[in-house]
Parts: structure tokens; sequence; C-alpha cells
């Protein structure tokens, strides 16, 4: 597994929209990712978070304009995280090491490497459980580290601790931020204004599938620049 | 994993594939009459013993045992059907048809005997007596030499049952032991062979009423597939069968045959047929 | 009524004093039976995931096919398979009628489609769940198929079972294919139909009795198996 011989970075996405049943879900939405920094994309219920991320994943062919990544297979650099984490009927260590093996990665290195990835999420004890028998906390570190051990460059998280307790939030952003620390730009939705102030280095605001409002985070909560994002900060914007 | 797997694959084809080799074996197509006799248990393991010929029994009805020598399924045929027999050879189906044992069919029926048809020996008559009081009669009714013969019989007495079916005359369209279990659960009447019937275990009420009627008489013949039609038949085997078969010891063997005292089939090889 | 027990005794009596004829019948029908399954599991397993995952034209028409064909009646693909063997047919050159294999490839014709009609329905609930994950790591078709495969092994461990109650239950295919030729295609079922033919009712009844046993016993043993390896359910 080696990185790409030049970053899949920047992401430019133009004039991205989505159709579906006959209603626009994402309307020209464009944006660029230069560098491997925080992103949280905010917004309330229905704006379209959860679709946008799929469409920069891949997951979903857009209906109208592009999502253009600087390298021929940009798919073997990222890595998604979904709110419910999907595990598969084996233990905490053969999931981890699952994309490892999907990409034929030998025993021996895979065995290191995913002795590595449990570490970094705190997981080392419950290696041969079964992994349906985790709580959601820790299932959900180790979809993170099941994401993380491909060594993508951007990891795509799509709100990841709405399931979860504070105590279990937590653990899961100390592991996304050890993550972001070895090197792997993240992207994340939530509807959580603080988890989005703990994380973010910038925010994209969305709105009924249209992105209002694109900041650096610290100038975005102090003073949003639109009347939705500022609705949204004070708790009046529902959906 | 992959090691594991050729082994397992080989040792599951092994037995099947150790039968195919080994000892030479000839397919017989006969008729589930004889086969339910019991007379190939007694027969076969005399031959093997002499000739080192094994024979392979497919016991099926005689229209099918004629089919499956057509299609040259089998090398050599023994059945009890003198008009299929013919029509077999003429066409070109089959050569060297040789007599090898007879015995006669029965009419049985309860033992009550409604109809009052019990101790005669008037194939015709007993019949005529079913169909004016309607008694109930299965017929095998699958085109066999034992339906063939029964049809015969019918029409020597004027009559078409067949306007009747599913009235008082039952067509199972079946073998003879299914067509016995039927008309034994149901208190009715049949024409069987003999040989079935001495070695059939099923009886409950049924008893032998009606035989010695020479209309009755049930030869059986032993046909080679003829080669020339199908390369394949293995000749020298098959024929080895026959000549034994018709030999001093397979009449023999066919004579000293018996259930419960009486003998099921009496060998008259060499009273040739055309 | 008395038949009935008759033929329980009969079958005790056989399964005490293992008479070798009878062993011989029994063996012979668990090994065809099993053969036959195992052809059927490995067409059948990656058939089956193959039509629940993957989009090509006329995909719901092969999924309703292969529900239909799991009611194959097998004295039709008994004929079938009789005519294509047959010397007169089109692969008699193989002089396979009337032998085990004959009977193995029926069987196997006949409990595919139950093995793939289930798994594709198995694979397909799982599929709901795993389809995202599977394409965001980037699986290739074939690796879909291996994944969902062993991860729905259980399920498809009892589609498998009920591929092997059809195939050691049945008679019509075996009977016109095999030919019930005594120590060579004689197998339980077939054994039945002549025991019948003969009016020994009770000694069919105990044959049949016996395959009842048998199919408890292998079925058990599969249960037993599973429990052992099963892992742990949250």
């Amino acid at each position: 597994m080696t990185a790409p011989a030049h970053s899949i970075l920047p992401l430019k996405v133009e004039n991205l929209s989505y159709r579906a049943n006959g209603l626009v879900l994402i309307d020209s939405v464009s944006f660029a990712l230069e560098r491997p920094v925080r992103t949280v994309i905010l917004g309330p219920n229905g704006a379209g978070k959860s679709l946008l991320l799929r469409l920069c994943h891949g997951l979903i062919p857009p209906s109208g304009g592009q999502v253009a990544w600087n390298a021929p297979d940009p798919a073997r650099h990222q890595a998604m995280v979904f709110q419910r984490p999907v595990l598969l009927r084996r233990g905490v260590a053969a999931n981890v090491g699952f994309g490892l093996r999907l990409r034929g990665v030998g025993r021996a290195e895979r065995r290191a490497r995913v002795a590595e990835a449990l570490a970094l999420a705190g997981l080392t004890d419950l290696a041969d459980r079964p992994a349906r028998v985790l709580s959601v906390g820790e299932q959900q570190r180790l979809a993170l580290v099941r994401a993380w051990i491909l060594r993508p460059e951007i990891l795509f998280l799509d709100e990841p601790t709405a399931n979860l307790d504070p105590a279990a939030t937590r653990a899961v952003e100390s592991v996304i931020d050890a993550i972001h620390r070895a090197g792997t730009g993240i992207v994340l939705t939530t509807q959580d204004l603080h988890q989005a102030r703990r994380l973010a280095d910038q925010i994209l605001f969305l709105h009924r599938g249209r992105l209002i409002e694109r900041a650096p985070a610290e100038r975005f909560f102090a003073g949003p620049a639109s009347l939705e994002g500022a609705a949204f900060i004070k708790g009046d914007l529902v959906w | 994993m992959k090691r594991l797997l050729a082994m397992l694959t080989l040792a599951a084809l092994a037995p099947g594939l150790a039968l195919s080799a080994g000892a030479e074996t000839i397919t017989l197509a006969s008729t589930t009459s004889t086969e339910n006799s019991g007379l190939f248990a007694h027969l076969l393991p005399r031959f093997e013993a002499a000739s080192g010929i094994g024979v392979n029994v497919v016991a099926v009805g005689s229209g099918a045992a004629f089919k499956i020598g057509e299609r040259g399924d089998a090398d050599v045929l023994l059945v009890h059907d003198p008009v299929g027999e013919e029509a077999f050879v003429a066409a070109g189906f089959g050569i060297d048809r040789r007599a090898v044992m007879y015995n006669d069919f029965v009419v049985v029926g309860p033992k009550s005997d409604p109809a009052g048809i019990a101790g005669g020996s008037d194939a015709v008559a007993a019949f005529r007596a079913l169909a004016d009081q309607h008694a109930q009669f299965y017929s095998r009714g699958d085109d066999s030499g034992t339906h063939r013969a029964e049809r015969r019989i019918w029409t020597a007495a004027g009559i078409d049952p067949s306007t009747a079916s599913g009235e008082w005359y039952f067509e199972t369209g079946s073998g003879m032991g299914a067509t016995l279990n039927t008309a034994a659960a149901q208190d009715g009447h049949a024409l069987a062979d003999r040989g079935t019937w001495l070695s059939f275990k099923n009886r409950r009420d049924l008893a032998l009423l009606v035989a010695g009627d020479e209309r009755l008489y049930n030869p059986y013949s032993v046909i080679l597939v003829n080669p020339a039609r199908h390369l394949h038949v293995k000749q020298a085997p098959a024929r080895a069968f026959m000549d034994w078969l018709t030999g001093p010891d397979g009449q023999a063997a066919i004579d000293d045959f018996t259930v419960a005292g009486e003998r099921l089939f009496f060998p008259n090889a060499g009273r040739s047929k055309e | 009524m008395s038949d009935i027990g008759a033929g329980f005794a009969l079958a005790l009596g056989l399964i005490w004093s293992l008479d070798a004829d009878f062993v011989e019948i029994v063996l012979r029908s668990l090994y065809v039976s099993t053969i036959a399954v195992a052809l059927a599991a490995v067409i059948g397993l990656p058939l089956g995931a193959a039509v629940a995952l993957f989009r090509f034209p006329g995909r719901h028409f092969v999924a309703v096919l292969l529900n239909a064909l799991m009611g194959l009646p097998p004295v039709v693909v008994g004929l079938s398979v009789y005519l294509v063997l047959s010397r007169a047919g089109p692969l008699g050159v193989l002089g396979l009628l009337f032998s085990v294999p004959a009977m193995i490839l029926a069987q196997s014709i006949l409990v595919t489609p139950i093995v793939a009609a289930l798994t594709r329905q198995t694979v397909e609930d799982l599929w709901v769940e795993y389809a995202e994950l599977m394409r965001s790591l980037g699986a290739r078709p074939a690796q879909m198929v291996a994944t969902l495969l062993w991860d729905a092994r259980f399920s498809l461990f009892t589609a498998v079972l009920a591929g092997f109650g059809r195939a050691s239950a049945e008679v019509g295919a075996v009977m016109l294919v095999g030919g019930n030729i005594d120590h060579l295609t004689r197998v339980m079922t077939t054994t039945i139909v002549l025991e019948t033919s003969r009016g020994d009712l009770p000694l069919a009844l105990g044959l049949g009795l016996v395959l009842i046993v048998l199919s408890l016993a292998v079925n058990g043993a599969v249960y037993l198996m599973r429990e052992v390896t099963r892992e742990p359910v949250a």
C-alpha cells in the first residue's frame, strides 16, 4: 500500500447537483479542497450533507457537475466511515485488516499493521472478539481504524458520533484526531455545533442542498456571513 | 487449502471410478414382474460364478424395456410380450430371439368371490361375469405384456372395458406390484402373472380365483439387442448369457426356483419361435 | 396400523443387525446425495451470490427462474437426463446411463436451483447492509461474492441442507437414470419403491423410517457442528 506518486488533492467540486424523484437534493455546489485539513460540513437535517459526502467519495454518480480529483484512481486513497458502523461477521482484528486483505497485503504485514491500528483505537484487548459483540462506540472506533489502515489521503465521516453517548463520542473524536495528526485529511458531516467547534479547521455550511457559506472555522463561529448560518448557530434553523 | 480440496475431490470420486473398472458386465433389460418374483436373485449368482460375467438388471415395464432396447441402452432383453417381441425383432432392433421359460397369468380377486368366478378355468367367461356384474377390476393400463394379454381376453369376450373406465374398470398405469397393492386395498380383481402373485406379500383378502386357461399362457423370451444397429452392444458376453439361460444349467436353475414350495417359471428353451 | 408397527420393528432390526445389503444401500444413498449436493453448492452458491450482487439485463427474470426451478419435478429431471445420457441421445457415447455418476448428475441438477435461489435471497438481504462499505473499500466483484458468501455462511448452510433433504428424499430421478440395479445403482428410495411393488409394506416402511432417521442424523450433526463453531451474538 503505497502513497500516490502525487497527491489526489486538490479536489475540485464544480456545480455539483443531484436529483431524485423530481426533487433537487444537491443544487450547484462548488468548492475546492486544497490541503488535508479538517473540513466539517455543517447543516440542519435534510440539508444534503450525507448525500454530498457520498457524491464526493464516488458512491453515488452526480446528476450534474463533476467531482474532480488530481489523480486517475482517487478511490484507492480515500475511505469512509458511516453513521452506523457496518461490521463483518468476523473478529475485530479480521475486520480491521479486511481492507488490506482486499488489496492483497500479505498475512505478516497485515498482522503488524492491524496491531498498530488496534493500538491507535484502544482496541488491542478486544482483538479476538467477534466484532458484533462490541459496544457501538467500540464498533465505530473499529470502523475508523479499519478505514485508516489503508492510509487514505482523505477520510470521509458521515455523522460518526450521532448514535453515541458523550464518553464514546470523546473516544471517537480522539481517534479522529490521531488519524488527522498522522496525515489524513478529514471531511466530516455533523449537526452537532459543539463537535464542529471542536474538530473543524474550515466549515462548509449546507442548507437545503446549497452551499450557503464557506469559511475558516474561527471566522464562521465568531460571526457567520449568512443569515441561515447565523440562525443555525443560534439554534433557530431546524431544517 | 487447494490441496485439501483436490484430495477430497479424488476421495469422493474414487468409489465411482473403482466401480467402472473390474469384471465384465452386461446390461439386461427385463420386466418388473420378473424382478419382483426374485428369479434374478436366484439365477444370476449362478451365471456369474460359472462365467465371471456380471449382469446388471434394469427392471421396468415391458414397453419401457423395448424402448431401452431400441435406444441401445441395454445389451439383452428378457421380456414376456410375444406381440411386442415380434415387432421388436421385425423392426430390426433385436436378433436371435429364443424362448426361455413360461408361466401363466391368473385372475385374482376377493376371497369372498362376489362375481362367482372362483375355481373356473375359462378366463373369457370369468371376464364376462365381471363385466356383467360391474365387479371392480384393476388393470395395469400400461401397455405391458400383462396388459396386452388382459386386453386380448376382453376382446375375446367381446367387451370394451375402457367405456367403463373409472366406474368399475380402473387403469392404474402402474407395474404389477403397484396394481396388486391397489386391488388388495380396494378388494377388487386383477390379472397377474403367477410369478408376481406367488411372491407378492400384500395379498390381504385377495385369492387366486381363475387359472388354467390356455389363453393365459405367458411365455418369456430373451432377445439380443441388435449389434449391427448399436455397435457398442457387448455381443460376446450377452450371447454367453443367452446360451447359459437356454442351456441345461440355466434351465435347471429356472426349474428349481420355488417360492413357498411352488415353481414360478417352467423352462421351455428349444421350442423355437419365429 | 400393524404394518407401521412391523415397519418400526424391521427398521430397528436392520439398523441393529447391519445387514450387508442394507448397509451397502445406505452408504450408496449417502454417497450419491452428498456428492450431488457438493456439486450443487459449488455451482449454486456463487451463482446465487452473483445474481444477488450484480446488475445485468434480465436479472429479475433469472431470479424468478431460479425460484421456479426449485419446484422442478424429480421425475422430469430424471427423464431429461435419461434422454441425454441414453445411447440414442447426444451424450450416449459416454455410456453413463444406469450408473452412479448419472444419478449424481441428475440430483445435482435438481438441487442446484434450490441452493442458488436460497443463496440469492440470503445474499441480497445481507448486501443491503454491506453494499456501501464494500464499494467504499474498493472490493472487486469476486471479492464481494466471497465476502458475502462467507459472512452468510450459517444461513447458506441451511440452504445446502435443504438441498440435501431434497436429494436424499427423491426417487423419480435416480430411478430413471440409475435403473435401480441391484448392487450397482440401488438406493434407499428406489428400494422402498421396489419393496412396495413386491407388497412387502412393512419392509418398505421400515426402510422409510431408516431414511428419516438418517436425515435426522445428518441434520443433527450439522447443527452440532454449527453450535461448536458459532460466534456469540451481541
